[in-house]
Order: C-alpha cells, then sequence, then structure tokens
C-alpha cells in the first residue's frame, strides 16, 4: 500500500504517472468496494481525463508535488459538476453548482478527483449506518462498522482506494473512523479549514481535515487543505504554515498530559493496553509523562447534544424542496410540501437532532438547555487551557471500544453517543486533535491513540505522531480484502 | 423533564417534519432517553460563567461594500425541482 | 369611557449599500428575478455569509444621527422560521445585543383639531438583519414563484417605544424617521419599492389606566396614507370590540387599502416560535471607537442643527427654518439661493410659497426644479432692487418655470420694469382721485386705510408696473 509521499516522490521521479496511479485506485476500488461501499459516486472518466491532463501538464515542466496524486473527497465538500449527496436522499439529485475551499484547493494543488466517500447522513452518526446510500463496512472485519461520519474516508483509505481523504470532524468524525479503520487523521484547530462549500451540521462544531496512513502525508494534504478564507467569517487570519516543519523533530524534553478522566471505567482492556505501550514508546523517545485532570469531560456528551443539534436543526431548515434537493411528489399546501419533503428526505437520525434541537431552543427552554450546554462548553474550554499550562500535549484513547459489529446498536441510537466521550471536548473547545494508529486489539480490530494539541499546534502535533511512526509499524499494517 | 407526545408534535410541526403516530412514540422515548443523558448537565452550577458560542474568540471581519456577483441564475436553476420564468415555484403562498 | 391610543413603530429601512449584507450580489432594483442571487442568497449546501461593511457604517451613521448608543460590540442571532421567500429557513438578524440601543427623535404633529405641537419620541434600538425575498403571485397554474432578488438587502429595523397617543403622532413620527434616514444617505426613501416599511403596533387603553391594553401589529404598510388610515380603522375597531364586551387577541394584521379594514393574518396561539439562538457563522460585530468616531466627524449637519443655524443665520422663524429643513435638498436650494446674492427672507417665502406649491402641482421635488438657485436669486434680486414688484415677480417665475429664460431677460424682453417716474405715476394718481372722491374723504376724516383701496386702481392703470409703496406715498402727498 502506498503512501501519499512514495505517490509524490514517484511521480516526481517519473516512476510512475497519474494515469498509472488513477487506473490502479479503480481497479482496487473495482474490486472491493462493493463489499465496502465506501464510495457513492465514482467517475472513472473524468478521473482518468484528469490524470492524463495531470501527466501532460507535468511533462510540461509543471512541478506541483501533489499533480496527478488521486484523491477522495467526503461527500460533503461541494464540488462544482459532482453529485454533492451528504449521504442523504436530500440531496441524492443535487449535483453541486460551485465549489468548497477545500474542493478549490485541491483541484489548484492538482490533485486528481476519482469518487466521493459514502458518510452518515449530514454527518451525523459514529458508525456510518446513517447513510441513505446504505453501512460502510470496515475493510479490517466487513462484519464491524468503519466508524463515522467520515466512515467511507476511512474505509477507502485503509482499502488503498487512495492514499489520502478528506474528511470532517464534528464531533470526532475524522478521529474515530481513522481509529477504527487503523489509519491517521487530524482535525485542525476550528477555523484553519475553510468551511466554505462544506455542508454544514454544526457551524461552530464543524471542521475539515485529512485522513491518511501518515502524520507526514496528513502534513502534507494539511498543507493543500488549509489555509485563510474570507469567504468564511470564521476562518482565521493565520500566516500560512507549513505542516511538515515539525516531523523531524526530537521529542526529548516533550511534556505528554494523560488526563485521568480518558482511563477511567469504560475503557477497553485491549484499548488501555495498546494507548500505554504507545505512551511507553513516547517514553522512549525522551517524553515525560504528566498526570492531569480534565474534570468536566463527562459533561461533554450533554453540552455537545444539546449544541450540535441545535445548529443543525436550523443549519437544515434550508432543505424544503424549493431550491434544490429532493422534493414530495406529493400534491398538497405549501406546509404539506415542507413537511412530506422533509419527512421524505431526512433519515432516523437526522430527523431525531432536528428534533432535538428545535427543541432545546424552543421558547422557554433555552436558557436551560442551549445557554447551559454553552457555559459547560466554556468549562471544558477551560479545563483544557489548565491542563496545557501543565504539559504540551494531551494523549489518550480516541474510543472507549473498538469497532462495533453492524447493526449491534441500531436498537438503541442514543447510546452510541456516549462512544464519543474522547472526542467531543476536543471540538467544543476548537482544539486541534488526531488519530494515530497504535496497535490491535484481540479481535483484530485497529486502535487508535488521540493527540491532542492546543490551538494551532497542528505542526508539533504531526511531528509528534510522525516520530512515533519512525519506530513503529502500525501505521503500515493493511486489512486483508 | 418528560416529553409528552404532544410535545413531539409540536417541535416536529415547528422543524416541518410530518411525523406518523408511530414516530411521535419512537421519537418519544427517543428523546427523553436523550433528555435524561442531558439532565446531568443541568446540574451544574455556571453561575458568572460566560456562555460561549464560538470556537474561536475572533470579531467578525467586515467586507468592503461591492457588488461583484455573478448572474448563476440559470446554473443555480438547474437542480431546482420547479422553476418558471426565472421563478421558484412553491405551492401557493397565502398571507 | 374615554379611550387613550398607545402606538409603537418598528420600521425597515432598506439601506443603500450596493451588494447585500452578507453577499457580494447587487441590491438594485428591478431586475429579472432571481438573477442577483449569490450562493448565500439562495441557501446553496455549505454557503456561509460574510457582513457587508457599509451596512454597518450606515446603522453607525443612524446611532449618532439620533443620539443613541452605538454598541461596541453586537451578535447576529437566527431566527428560525419557515417560508418560501426565506431560503435558509433562518432570518439572521440581530436579537440580544443590537448594534443601536436607545436615541430619540422629535417629531412635529399636525392634529385633525387643534395646533400643531412637537414631541420626542424615544427609540428602544435598532438592528442589522437581511431582506427576505418575494412571493409572486400571478397565477402560475396555482402555484406561487419565488424571487429572490431582494432576500439579503440589508435592513435597519428601527423599533420606538409605544409612546406615540394617535394616528397623527405616529404618521408625524414616520415622517420624521423618513426625513432623517434619507437626510443622512441610509435609505433612498422609495415607499413604493419598499424602501421604507412599517409595521405598527397598536393598543388602546381606559384614559388613566395606567398598564398597556393587548396590541395588534399591523405588518407592512409603505405609505403614510395608509398608516394613518390603517391606525383609525384598528383603533375603532378595537374600541367597538371591548365596548360590546370582547377582549382583544394579541395577533398581527394586514391592512387591505383598497377595503380601508384590517384584517387577521395570525393570531397569537400560532404565532411563531423562532428559536432564535447566536449564528454560529458569524462572531461578534465589534465597532472601533475609532470609527464611531471617523463617522460622527463626516456625518452631515442634521435638520434640528440646521433650523437652530437658519434662525440665527438667516433670521428665520422656527416654522420657515423647519419647512426649509423638510429634506437635504430642500435645505441646500434654499442656502445656494441665498449664496447667489438674494436676500434671505425673501427666498425664505418663495421657496416655501411659490415654488413649492408649483412643484406639488407638477408632482417633482426640488430637485427636479426647473428653475436654478441661481436663476431664483436672479428674480429675488429684482425685487430687493425695486425692478419689479411682488406680483409682475410672480409671473416671471412663471415665465422662467416655462421658458427657462433667466429673470432679467424676461423683464427685458417683456418691459416689465417697475415704473419708478414720479412724473408718469403721478397723472395717474391724479386721476384715480379725481376718480374717488369718497375716499378721499375719508381719508381726511381719520380712516387712513381709506386709501389703501386706491393703491390697487394706480396699479391697475400702470399696468402693473407701478411700485405699489411709491403709489401710496404718493396717494398720501395729493391728499394731505
Amino acid at each position: 500500500m502506498q503512501t501519499l509521499k512514495q505517490q509524490i516522490d514517484a511521480l516526481a521521479s517519473g516512476q510512475t504517472t497519474s494515469v498509472a496511479l488513477v487506473t490502479e485506485s479503480l481497479a482496487r476500488i473495482a474490486a472491493h468496494n462493493g463489499t465496502l461501499n465506501a464510495l457513492i459516486t465514482i467517475d472513472a472518466d473524468k478521473a482518468l481525463a484528469g490524470a492524463a491532463a495531470a501527466d501532460a501538464a507535468r511533462a510540461a515542466g509543471d512541478t506541483r508535488p501533489l499533480l496527478g496524486v488521486p484523491l477522495i473527497h467526503k461527500d460533503i465538500f461541494c464540488h462544482e459538476g459532482w453529485k454533492t449527496s451528504c449521504g442523504s436522499k436530500m440531496l441524492d439529485n443535487f449535483i453541486a453548482p460551485y465549489s468548497s475551499q477545500v474542493a478549490e484547493n485541491c483541484d489548484a494543488a492538482g490533485m486528481v478527483v476519482i469518487a466521493r466517500a459514502n458518510m452518515d447522513e449530514f454527518a451525523m452518526g459514529s458508525a456510518n449506518e446513517n447513510s441513505f446510500y446504505g453501512p460502510v463496512k470496515n475493510p479490517w472485519n466487513t462484519q464491524t462498522v468503519p466508524g463515522g461520519s467520515s466512515g467511507g474516508s476511512a474505509a477507502a483509505v485503509a482499502a488503498g482506494f487512495s492514499a489520502v481523504a478528506t474528511g470532517t470532524d464534528t464531533g470526532g468524525s475524522i478521529r474515530q473512523p481513522a481509529a477504527f479503520c487503523g489509519i491517521t487523521g487530524i482535525k485542525p484547530t476550528y477555523g484553519i479549514v475553510s468551511r466554505y462549500g462544506m455542508v454544514a451540521f454544526a457551524s461552530s462544531l464543524d471542521q475539515g481535515g485529512p485522513m491518511a496512513h501518515t502524520a507526514e502525508d496528513c502534513a502534507l494534504m494539511l498543507n493543500v487543505m488549509a489555509g485563510f478564507d474570507e469567504r468564511d467569517s470564521t476562518s482565521l487570519e493565520h500566516a500560512k504554515e507549513d505542516y511538515t516543519r515539525e516531523l523531524n523533530t526530537p521529542l526529548a524534553g516533550l511534556k505528554i498530559g494523560l488526563p485521568r478522566e480518558y482511563f477511567a471505567e469504560g475503557l477497553n482492556a485491549d484499548i488501555a493496553a495498546a494507548i500505554n505501550a504507545a505512551v511507553e514508546q513516547y517514553k522512549a523517545l525522551g517524553a515525560t509523562i504528566v498526570d492531569i485532570s480534565l474534570p468536566n469531560t463527562k459533561l461533554a456528551i450533554p453540552s455537545y447534544y444539546v449544541i450540535a443539534p441545535a445548529e443543525a436543526s436550523s443549519n437544515l431548515s434550508r432543505f424544503d424542496g424549493v431550491r434544490y434537493g429532493h422534493r414530495t411528489a406529493k400534491t398538497g399546501s405549501l406546509d404539506d410540501m415542507y413537511e412530506q419533503t422533509r419527512a421524505e428526505g431526512f433519515g432516523a437520525e437526522v430527523k431525531r437532532r432536528i428534533l432535538t434541537g428545535a427543541y432545546v431552543l424552543s421558547h422557554g427552554y433555552y436558557d436551560a438547555y442551549y445557554l447551559q450546554a454553552q457555559k459547560i462548553r466554556r468549562l471544558i474550554a477551560n479545563d483544557f487551557q489548565a491542563a496545557f499550562e501543565q504539559c504540551d500535549v494531551i494523549m489518550g484513547p480516541v474510543t472507549p471500544t473498538t469497532a462495533w459489529n453492524i447493526g449491534e446498536k441500531n436498537a438503541d441510537p442514543i447510546a452510541v453517543y456516549l462512544e464519543d466521550i474522547y472526542t467531543l471536548g476536543v471540538n467544543l473547545a476548537g482544539l486541534p486533535g488526531m488519530s494515530v494508529p497504535v496497535g490491535l486489539a484481540s479481535n483484530g480490530l485497529p486502535i487508535g491513540l488521540q493527540i491532542i494539541g492546543n490551538y494551532f499546534s497542528e505542526a508539533k502535533m504531526l511531528g509528534i505522531a510522525h516520530q512515533y511512526q519512525q519506530v513503529t509499524d502500525w501505521h503500515t499494517k493493511a486489512p486483508q480484502l | 423533564m418528560s416529553l409528552s407526545q404532544d410535545d413531539v408534535r409540536r417541535i416536529a410541526r415547528l422543524a416541518r417534519i410530518a411525523v406518523s403516530d408511530d414516530e411521535v412514540a419512537a421519537s418519544q422515548a427517543q428523546l427523553n432517553q436523550l433528555f435524561t443523558l442531558i439532565e446531568e448537565m443541568r446540574a451544574i452550577d455556571t453561575t458568572g460563567i460566560e456562555p460561549m458560542a464560538h470556537a474561536q474568540d475572533v470579531m467578525l471581519r467586515l467586507r468592503d461594500d461591492e457588488a461583484r456577483a455573478a448572474n448563476r441564475r440559470e446554473a443555480f436553476q438547474a437542480v431546482a425541482p420547479s422553476v418558471e420564468n426565472g421563478l421558484y415555484l412553491v405551492p401557493k403562498v397565502i398571507e | 369611557m374615554k379611550w387613550e391610543v398607545v402606538i409603537g413603530l418598528e420600521v425597515h429601512t432598506q439601506l443603500t449599500t450596493k451588494s447585500k449584507i452578507f453577499s457580494a450580489a447587487s441590491t438594485a432594483f428591478g431586475a429579472a428575478p432571481n438573477t442577483q442571487t449569490a450562493v448565500v442568497d439562495i441557501a446553496l449546501p455549505g454557503a456561509l455569509p460574510v457582513m457587508n461593511r457599509g451596512a454597518v457604517e450606515r446603522a453607525i451613521q443612524f446611532g449618532l444621527a439620533i443620539g443613541a448608543k452605538v454598541n461596541r460590540k453586537s451578535i447576529f442571532a437566527r431566527k428560525n422560521y419557515f417560508y418560501p421567500d426565506l431560503p435558509k429557513g433562518y432570518q439572521i438578524s440581530q436579537f440580544e445585543l443590537p448594534v443601536v440601543e436607545g436615541g430619540a427623535i422629535t417629531i412635529q404633529v399636525q392634529p385633525a383639531k387643534g395646533d400643531p405641537y412637537e414631541k420626542v419620541i424615544n427609540l428602544t434600538r435598532a438592528h442589522l438583519e437581511e431582506d427576505a425575498g418575494k412571493s409572486v403571485h400571478e397565477d402560475f397554474h396555482g402555484a406561487s414563484g419565488i424571487d429572490l432578488n431582494r432576500a439579503g438587502t440589508p435592513l435597519l429595523e428601527i423599533v420606538s417605544e409605544p409612546e406615540m397617543r394617535s394616528a397623527a403622532e405616529a404618521v408625524a413620527y414616520a415622517k420624521a424617521l423618513y426625513s432623517l434616514v434619507t437626510w443622512i444617505g441610509i435609505c433612498d426613501g422609495n415607499m413604493q419599492e419598499g424602501s421604507f416599511r412599517c409595521d405598527v403596533n397598536v393598543s388602546v387603553r381606559p384614559e388613566g389606566q395606567a398598564e398597556f391594553g393587548t396590541r395588534r401589529e399591523i405588518k407592512n404598510l409603505n405609505s403614510f396614507k395608509f398608516i394613518e388610515q390603517a391606525i383609525k380603522y384598528e383603533v375603532q375597531w378595537q374600541i367597538d370590540e371591548i365596548e360590546s364586551g370582547r377582549k382583544i387577541q394579541q395577533a398581527t394584521i394586514l391592512f387591505d387599502p383598497d377595503s380601508g379594514e384590517t384584517r387577521m393574518m395570525r393570531s397569537k396561539e400560532d404565532a411563531h416560535d423562532y428559536r432564535y439562538f447566536p449564528d454560529p457563522d458569524l462572531p461578534p460585530l465589534v465597532i472601533s471607537e475609532e470609527w464611531v468616531e471617523r463617522v460622527q466627524r463626516e456625518l452631515p449637519e442634521l435638520p434640528v442643527a440646521m433650523q437652530a443655524r437658519f434662525a440665527e443665520q438667516y433670521g428665520l422663524s422656527a416654522y420657515d427654518a423647519r419647512t426649509l429643513t423638510a429634506s437635504k435638498e430642500l435645505a441646500a436650494f434654499f442656502e445656494a439661493t441665498v449664496a447667489a446674492g438674494a436676500d434671505a427672507k425673501l427666498a425664505a417665502n418663495w421657496i416655501m410659497g411659490d415654488i413649492s406649491a408649483t412643484l406639488n402641482r407638477e408632482e417633482k421635488t426640488i430637485a427636479d426644479c426647473p428653475v436654478s438657485s441661481d436663476a431664483l436669486a436672479g428674480l429675488i434680486k429684482r425685487i430687493s432692487d425695486n425692478t419689479i414688484n411682488n406680483k409682475t415677480a410672480k409671473d416671471v417665475l412663471k415665465k422662467m418655470w416655462e421658458s427657462g429664460d433667466a429673470a432679467d431677460v424676461i423683464i427685458e424682453r417683456d418691459g416689465l420694469k417697475q415704473e419708478t417716474d414720479t412724473g408718469a405715476i403721478e397723472a395717474i394718481v391724479d386721476a384715480v382721485l379725481a376718480a374717488n372722491p369718497k375716499a378721499i374723504e375719508e381719508y381726511r376724516s381719520g380712516k387712513e386705510k381709506a386709501l389703501n383701496a386706491l393703491v390697487g386702481q394706480v396699479m391697475k392703470g400702470s399696468g402693473g408696473k407701478a411700485n405699489p409703496g411709491m403709489a401710496l406715498e404718493l396717494l398720501k402727498k395729493k391728499v394731505s
């Protein structure tokens, strides 16, 4: 299985061509996507034409490093001319008439989009079972879920459909599927990657980021995805960074904080052991360990499950059957049209969150729910800042368990929310967080280590992960397909 | 705090989502389960804590007042369910 | 029972920015449907709002013009409801922390009966928000058409305290506000195009009662006449209801100009639950001290200050000063006329008199006045130096209006110069006196005014060219 770095080098040296890489990707997709269902749209013609154009450009002297590299976008980034379904029946017929900043940036880098990844509908879910296009299977064990909501992206990278894919993370949607599928993924500081053209779930939490095999690949890809965008009012006016610059920084003297609350009851023993082993590896690399506390960790769940649905209920109001997307075939009044269109177009989980959000914002409940959740959010952000006075980065598990079986938790959708306990706080605080593969559980499924940094410390975090990947080989493990 | 079926119907109506009686019952159970989860948050003393509406403490950026958006009606309406004479059509609006 | 009327207004003024409040689409009126829509205006998935500095600038101008507090930090919130002309399913507005709070405006009220009076109306707040699109109800096979060109046009919603006590006061307030927003140039004032729209909250209570009655809100009135008609109808309706033993229910109502009646749009029971919350796409709006100071420096002289200056500098009455500052253009026309050498009081009289009357008759504004301020000054100078009398001047103005010629050209061409040759007038005076012995007798017996009546005859005899003052003087001299 090739990494992005290997593809870049092979293209630069002329060892391979974009057409060859794309052809290989398409062959793997043809062989395995039927089983995995990781992709919603595959456009071989467009991909091959793009690859040929990239090869021609390279022959003519174009030296952009990522020129001709195959890419899969999560089906949440609008890309002009591509169906952008967001995993929903609501947008099953929606061909985006404009492009997101992320898609534009990848185009500008010369990357060749070959397909669009399956996902939980409107990014709501942590198992990729909430897609209109059916569940995605985990390449490590097709009986299990790949995680979500960027489960299609994670499964695609793990299965070698492409070396990199884009994802988004609102409550763990990059990190958790990366952990479940044994790949590396990073959710940057909120505001680093533009949300322009990225279908909104919860605007104050959503953040795009790369998913790949290695930290180095993530750094290379983040260089493409990140950047100030005046079209997004929450995009940070942050100077352009080279996220690869700290990959080779030695870790001697690094202070790693281990939050007590992340190792408490409910954590699977295999995961605890793998995390501890990784921590030991870091000690061997020169890091020291600090015991820290994030006392409000548990409150991240209620806070998140008020704020995210509240924002979602409003963000998803635009799906009304008037200007684009699904419209009911039933005739009736204007309100009938709205109610039927939305009842038909949205799946169960999306409806549940819209109803939750509408309720917590409704008259008489705002202070008790929404405002209180925002105050708790502040407490959680404060916890992290207090912790960063004692340590450089925080480490812990991404998930309390490894991937579960498809259908296993269908009967109790609310219980699944509890699985997000370690990832939600990062989104609430707007911090960068990443998942790095650090082992396989006794059931053969991958385990992810979460690294949480302070604002704008992506380069440092990627370096910390890269140093680990220089002395371990978990990131090179591939599922047998 | 517990939601009645009428509460569920009211918020479904607010959110413009048609719900069958079965769905109302199922939603009621699930939402009550969720609100039990959310309930533990409400007991926390947050006196004096400033609510956090944004992930970053930044101020609004302003753009210059320039009308420079191109007319892209054709492209935008290519994905519309129903248009005529450049207008989006909807069931009769009654004021 | 005597009833007291309580009225408060919420006025939506479209701001004069070139582009929309959250997108770079044009705000120009009258384009083909949906041709002025950017991704955010039709709410494509993933579209995001970016705030227009020009809209904020205008809000600051307004805040300073009414002496309000311009909040250094204000918050945009989402107001959630479904309507086809509201593409996002929410309107971006301001709720808890608006950009402008407080302030006041002085109104001149002309009641139906009694003398005109002044009153100060306090404002609650003014906030920035986006306009909605339009539903077109022509027949599309039983459907409605949606045009989103207007969606996202910046609005400043200006909310008054419920301090008006009659339709006349409400109209005076709306007019004063209209005059102010057009004066400072934040709104083009085109009411037909919906640039200035009023929602009027009306309630009644028994005189002397402290609590307010239940109010009903009349939506979307876009003319001063309709405001007056709607309030009068609504007040009577509410009084009739209460006196018939019924209770007023809170409601939103519409005024039908054709029938002159109000009708229910929605009751309190199906009032919206707007689920306001801070818009996560828009960080807080922060306005710097420097910005406010610059706007303050650049703010034009406001009507109240200009009225005081007109009274002081030109010796005008308070009434004249107010009338001449009804619009910035009128005031500028007056000052230009004076600057061109006209006597200020004469200029005021002519502008408020013949000029305004003719403009009104021809449904023109001062901007379209065919007689320029320079030309008017040319006319007034000939009155001041006795070349022509007032009556002749009226005829000259009429000719100037029609031909565009200068006063001097017309006076010369038509031979309208006042007769100042005493000899020629004396002959006429003699003839008039000879024909009116009775008047002479009356004058000599102490009835001073008796001769005044003869001035007209002298004027007539001179073909209007005599100077009336001179004629009277001569009459007196001859008789005494």
